[in-house]
């Protein structure tokens, strides 16, 4: 019985055979991603420890619904599906690439890493559009007994409860010039924004239209720095994924792993890349689907 | 195309068949859409039952653990097929998984300790439960 163990131990450490059958780079490459994961996933338990803390979070598909050159038109999930799309198929391109690398394919590695950066290219477009909207937004908020036009930023959260109809209207008289002007222009555009904004109060008050006024609390400021924060962070390793798919397709175009007869450093990308993909899934489940 | 053994710390070569390998990419990738073609379906129903009089905590609570249970679907997918973990050595993937089993105290514990915070301050602290709670209307409240 001993003898069979000592055998059987002998056949993994005595040399000659790779216990985990991986090079090196690879598995500490997985290491790395592990490590990550547990970053990524810190960050995501603290926004989820902090959301359990709030007897109001805002509605996900409130606050994402706009599309690039909708408007005001409203598309919950529209947009994000859209970037998840776009990463799921650069994840498979990239698949495709390691696959070219298997068999030595250089031209297959050059075209599918090429597809692979596009996409990470669309998908940080898609992520500064998003960005700029939420922080360059105009929403309805009541302050002080008065409504302020403010965007989604790291201190300030537009997207509180909806305020009672009664109170609203209040808050409108309260309210300075320049935001009526803007409430009347965000629902009639007939009207130019200097014309509304020589306009005075009173005739302002009378041209909103007040059964579209729809103006909320302000809501808990937490939302935003998670979301900035987390996916600026995924982001950020998006960015990095890409740099480093670029360098990768320079150096297949330059026959660096040709001379060194394999591709595996391509492997060695692709796992960073999937992660993020990996990551994205997760981002996409926290911050707006749940 | 002919593989050859790629590293002197690579003791044999994973066998990877051109028609199987596209087969299983494709049955992933249209795995993957159709997961979240389904999230999406799901967002969007939690949505409406928000918009509506007297939502259900209870169903908007069990479609968010629907969502739930079909990312963990995709993440699976992704890390075993794309990432091709599920193609290495049992000793190697439970190098990776193990560890990752922290995350099952991880996100009970602190969501537990947050849920906690809310109940204590909504006990003690009279300002925060009425600035914050929303009786009168059949708004969103996680």
């Amino acid at each position: 019985m001993a003898s069979t163990a000592t055998v059987h131990q002998t056949k993994w450490w005595s040399g000659g055979k790779s216990p985990f059958n991986l090079e090196y780079g690879k598995l500490m490459m997985w290491y790395f991603l592990m490590s990550d994961a547990f970053t990524f996933g810190a960050f995501l338990i603290s926004y989820g420890t902090v959301r359990f803390s709030q007897n109001f979070w805002p509605d996900p598909n409130v606050v994402f619904n706009a599309f690039p050159g909708a408007g005001h038109a409203n598309l919950p999930l529209a947009f994000v599906s859209v970037m998840t799309f776009i990463l799921i198929i650069s994840s498979v391109t990239m698949v495709l690439a390691v696959h070219a690398g298997h068999n030595n394919d250089k031209k297959g590695v050059v075209k599918w890493l090429f597809w692979t950066i596009i996409g990470g290219l669309a998908f940080l477009s898609c992520q500064a559009w998003e960005w700029t909207h939420l922080l360059t937004g105009e929403h309805a908020a009541l302050v002080n007994g008065h409504i302020e036009l403010l965007p989604q930023t790291t201190s300030i959260n537009p997207w509180g409860p909806l305020v009672d109809h009664s109170v609203a209207i209040d808050a409108l008289k309260n309210s300075t010039p320049q935001v009526i002007a803007r409430l009347v222009h965000e629902h009639d555009a007939s009207h130019s924004l200097p014309h509304l904004l020589s306009l005075p109060k009173e005739e302002l008050l009378g041209m909103v239209n007040t059964a579209e006024l729809h103006v909320r609390q302000t809501g808990p400021v937490a939302f935003g720095g998670y979301f900035f924060g987390i996916t600026g962070f995924h982001g950020f390793h998006v960015f990095s994924g890409v740099i480093i798919n670029i360098i990768m397709l320079i150096m297949t175009q330059k026959d660096v792993f040709a001379r060194r007869g394999h591709y595996l450093m391509i492997e060695k990308a692709g796992l960073y890349w999937h992660f993020v993909d990996l990551v994205w899934v997760f981002v996409f489940l926290c911050f707006y689907l749940i | 195309m002919e593989q050859q053994l790629m590293s002197p710390e690579m003791t044999f070569q994973h066998h990877t068949d051109d028609a199987e390998f596209k087969r299983r990419v494709r049955k992933t990738t249209i795995l993957l859409s159709v997961i979240t073609i389904f999230e999406l379906a799901i967002g969007l129903t939690i949505y409406t039952i928000h918009k509506g009089e007297n939502p259900s905590h209870l169903l908007v609570l069990m479609f968010k653990g629907m969502v739930c249970i079909l990312t963990l679907a995709k993440a699976y997918y992704i890390v075993s097929v794309f990432m091709h973990l599920g193609d290495e050595i049992r000793n190697m993937i439970m190098t990776i998984v193990v560890p990752l089993m922290l995350f099952i105290w991880f996100i009970t514990a602190f969501l537990i300790d947050g849920n906690s915070y809310k109940n204590l301050r909504n006990k003690y602290d009279s300002h925060f439960r009425e600035s914050t709670s929303v009786e009168h209307k059949p708004a969103a409240k996680e």
